[in-house]
Parts: C-alpha cells; sequence; structure tokens
C-alpha cells in the first residue's frame, strides 16, 4: 500500500544524499539569513492494514531537509525508512525494509514568476503526488487506486523543470509546471525519458481550483497520459472537495475526496472539532489487458470511509474502512494508523 | 464498464450529507494557523498598509497551505524564511505573495 508511492532507491543514495546535505550545511551556516535557518521535517507513523483478515504493519519515518543557499537557491530533499511486517500465509510474519530518497532537488528562484528546478524531482503529474503523498498530510493511508496513472512507474523525473505562478490578480491565478526527464537506470535515480506539464486556475472566491496535466512517456512504447482536477473548498466551511481523473493509454479512473471538521462545539480545537470524518470514492475502468500502469487488472470500484482525529502536538490519528468491488473479488479493508509531524530548525539560530 | 447502483448510491448519498452539513457555518478555520513561535502573529497596531498586508497574508496561507494540510502548532520564527521557500516552489507562488507569506507567519 505505502510502497506504490515510494520509488525503489538504496541505502547507498541516502548515505550520499546525507553526506552532500551535511557539507552544504556547513558551507551555508554562517550565511544564513535570521529567517533562512535550514530546517528538517516530516512525519512518523505507525500503520496498520487489513485486508481480508489479514493485518500488516509498517512504521516509518519520511524525513524532508530544507537548506536555503544565498538570496535565491534552496536545496530539499525527502526520504522515507519503511518496515514491513506482513502475514507469510502460515503462522508467522515475513519482514522486509525499504530505505530511499524520495526527491532531491535544487530550486532556484529566477525571476519574481520563475523557478528552475533540477534533480531528481517528483512528477507534477495530477495533485496527489506532489501535494498530498507525505504521511502528515494525507488524511487516508494509502493513495488513490489511479495515484500510479501518469506517474511513469517511479513517481520521479531526473531532469529540470520550470515552474512558477504566471498570472496573480485579485480574482484569480493561473500557475504552471512543466518539466523533462531523461531516462536513467541508476537504482538510485530511476526515471523514464519524458516530458510533460500541468496549469491551474484558480477562483479566489469561489476557492475553486481547475487544472489539467500531460504527460508523454518517450522511451520504449511511447504513451500518452492525461489528467484533470478540481479542488473546492466553500468559503467560510471548513468542509474540502477534491477530485481527480486520469486516463493512459490502457487504464483510466477518477477518485472524489470529501472531509470536514466542524466548528459547531467549541471551535476546531475543542474534542469534537478535532474530529474529521472523511469519504472516498473512486473507480478505475481497464481500457485493454496490457498491464503497465500499477492499475488494478479489472474495472474495480472502491469506497473508503475515514475518520481521522488531530491531536494537540501535531500529532494525527488516520482509521479508514475501504469497500472493494471489482469482478475478481470483494474485499474490505481496515486501516489504522497514527502520525506524529516534526518540524525544527538543523541547528540553533541567534 | 458495469456500475451497480448500488455502489454509487451510497456514496453519492454520503457526498450529499457532508455537502448538506457544511451549509452551517464556521467560525474559524484559521484558528489553525500557525504562530511564529515566541513572537504575535498579530500586530497590535498596524497602518492601513499594514493591515491589507497582513489580509494578504492570510489569504495567501488560507489559500496555498491550509488548503493541503493542517498547519504545525508552532514553528520558530528562524525557520520561517526556509518554509515559505519550500512553499514557493510546492505551491508555484509568485515572489509577492511568498513576500506577503512570510510577513503573515512572522510579523
Amino acid at each position: 500500500m505505502l510502497l506504490h508511492t515510494f520509488t525503489r532507491r538504496g541505502a547507498h543514495a541516502l548515505r550520499l544524499a546525507s553526506l552532500g546535505v551535511s557539507l552544504l550545511a556547513l558551507v551555508v551556516a554562517h550565511r544564513a539569513g535570521a529567517q533562512d535557518t535550514p530546517l528538517l521535517s516530516g512525519g512518523v507513523g505507525f500503520f496498520t492494514n487489513t485486508p481480508g483478515g489479514n493485518t500488516s504493519y509498517f512504521p516509518i519515518i519520511e524525513p524532508l531537509a530544507a537548506l536555503p543557499v544565498g538570496p535565491h537557491l534552496l536545496i530539499e530533499s525527502r526520504a522515507a525508512l519503511l518496515e514491513t511486517w506482513s502475514p507469510n500465509g502460515q503462522s508467522g510474519y515475513d519482514h522486509s525494509h525499504f530505505i530511499g530518497l524520495t526527491y532531491l532537488q535544487g530550486d532556484y528562484f529566477a525571476t519574481p514568476h520563475l523557478t528552475v528546478v533540477a534533480g531528481s524531482y517528483l512528477l507534477p503529474f495530477g495533485t496527489y503526488n506532489e501535494r498530498l503523498s507525505p504521511i502528515w498530510i494525507g488524511n487516508f493511508q494509502d493513495g488513490p487506486l489511479i495515484a500510479n496513472l501518469g506517474l511513469l512507474s517511479t513517481g520521479t523525473g531526473l531532469g529540470g523543470q520550470l515552474r512558477g505562478n504566471a498570472i496573480s490578480r485579485a480574482k484569480y491565478s493561473i500557475d504552471y509546471t512543466t518539466w523533462f526527464s531523461a531516462r536513467s537506470n541508476n537504482s538510485q535515480f530511476s526515471a523514464e525519458r519524458s516530458f510533460g506539464g500541468r496549469s491551474s486556475l484558480y477562483l479566489h472566491e469561489q476557492r475553486l481550483e481547475v487544472g489539467l496535466s500531460y504527460d508523454r512517456s518517450l522511451q520504449n512504447t511511447q504513451e500518452n497520459f492525461y489528467g484533470t482536477h478540481v479542488w473546492w473548498e466553500p468559503k467560510d466551511t471548513n468542509f474540502r472537495l477534491r477530485s481527480e481523473f486520469a486516463r493512459g493509454h490502457h487504464a483510466q479512473g477518477y477518485w472524489i475526496e470529501a472531509d470536514y471538521r466542524t466548528a459547531a462545539y467549541g471551535g476546531l480545537n475543542s474534542f469534537i472539532g478535532r474530529f474529521e470524518p472523511l469519504f472516498r470514492m473512486q473507480q478505475t475502468f481497464r481500457r485493454d489487458t496490457i498491464v503497465s500502469d500499477g492499475l488494478p487488472l479489472v474495472n474495480t470500484q472502491r469506497a473508503d470511509f475515514g475518520l481521522d482525529y488531530n491531536l494537540p502536538h501535531n500529532v494525527r490519528i488516520l482509521t479508514s474502512y475501504t469497500r472493494q468491488f471489482s469482478s475478481t473479488s470483494n474485499e474490505n479493508i481496515w486501516e489504522t494508523g497514527i502520525v506524529y509531524r516534526f518540524l525544527f530548525p538543523v541547528w540553533r539560530g541567534k | 464498464m458495469t456500475i451497480s447502483a448500488r455502489h454509487l448510491v451510497p456514496g453519492m448519498l454520503m457526498l450529499a450529507a457532508i455537502g448538506a452539513a457544511v451549509v452551517s457555518p464556521r467560525s474559524g478555520y484559521t484558528q489553525s494557523a500557525p504562530s511564529s513561535g515566541s513572537q504575535p502573529r498579530v500586530k497590535q497596531y498596524q497602518s492601513p498598509k499594514g493591515a491589507q498586508t497582513e489580509d494578504d497574508g492570510e489569504r495567501v496561507f488560507a489559500q496555498n497551505c491550509s488548503r493541503c494540510h493542517t498547519a504545525p502548532d508552532s514553528f520558530p520564527p528562524r525557520i520561517s524564511g526556509t518554509i515559505v521557500r519550500h512553499m514557493r516552489v510546492r505551491a508555484n507562488l509568485s515572489q509577492h505573495d511568498e513576500q506577503v507569506l512570510l510577513r503573515f507567519l512572522n510579523p
């Protein structure tokens, strides 16, 4: 479940990145401004997943480091350290572990409306990969069924991005992202030769965002992927509606997620206000039987019912029940988890 | 493609119920906006221009940060610039919005 959001990279990459980050930190230590101290953030979580009565356990750490260098550059990286205990079908559990970088990129702020990104970056297709995949952000423990559609197997690109805010007016704003990725078979920074882009229109008063995504794989069988997303948060409410549709050469699907917190019983930080009921509906449809995108092999419908609780001190409890329907089998999936989000400076400042 | 009504109808009903629930207004989602460590986020006195900046900062925060995630309870002011730079990339902020957001987080 969680593994699909991570790219397969080794511990070696993490050690190299740690060394690089440490050296860079030493370089920038004496140059950091009063508000530009490098930070370490991320999440520590413990999840359980029970499909068909068999429970697996996933302790995980997802650290994120951000190091400003001078006034125009930011180096940032995220990693994942995951342990898995899954039933082996007999009387015990199989254990596996995963450690690797999720991304490592440099961001250069070229102009007020243009940022140049270079390195290994999360593919900006749709919204889930960039915005919702961190464990301290996602409302549900696992991603949508179509999360891999348009992410070209790895979920990351190795190359460059041009991105920024194209237009910002009082009533609306338009942002853009375009990218090119080289092919890389390196196990630490694997990527497909590809290109793509995403653009979103946000209407401030309506709190409505509509976006389009496109990318194309340029190696082996060249394929196009199309996506669209709609997010809406009605003004003066605590209701959020998010949705995505994605279409690939062999499959397509959508998800719609709604969540709500009430402030009617003493505010959002009251006992009642900390509850966050969730609902997500998703469907996938196969266009043919060629499997290259990570979606289910048969048409699948899924309804996720969740109830999160936002504790003080950046701790969050996630619970959900899922009923999945497909022609091969129907299934119940129970998930629970607890996540602590941390955020602190790398060193003591002035 | 076959979509059974018994699958979709409960889902749609649930969405409709949640949609109806939001008719009740909230008293302040911005309660979860971050404080900047020991420093107060809202100034005691502001010129009209300063007040406008505060409003803009709250708007930028609501539209680009809290739309995706709950704000952290607090953080030291000395990392506010780094946070805002990260958000400039992730949320595709303009330089102007980045500066407004920084003043909002760390007035």
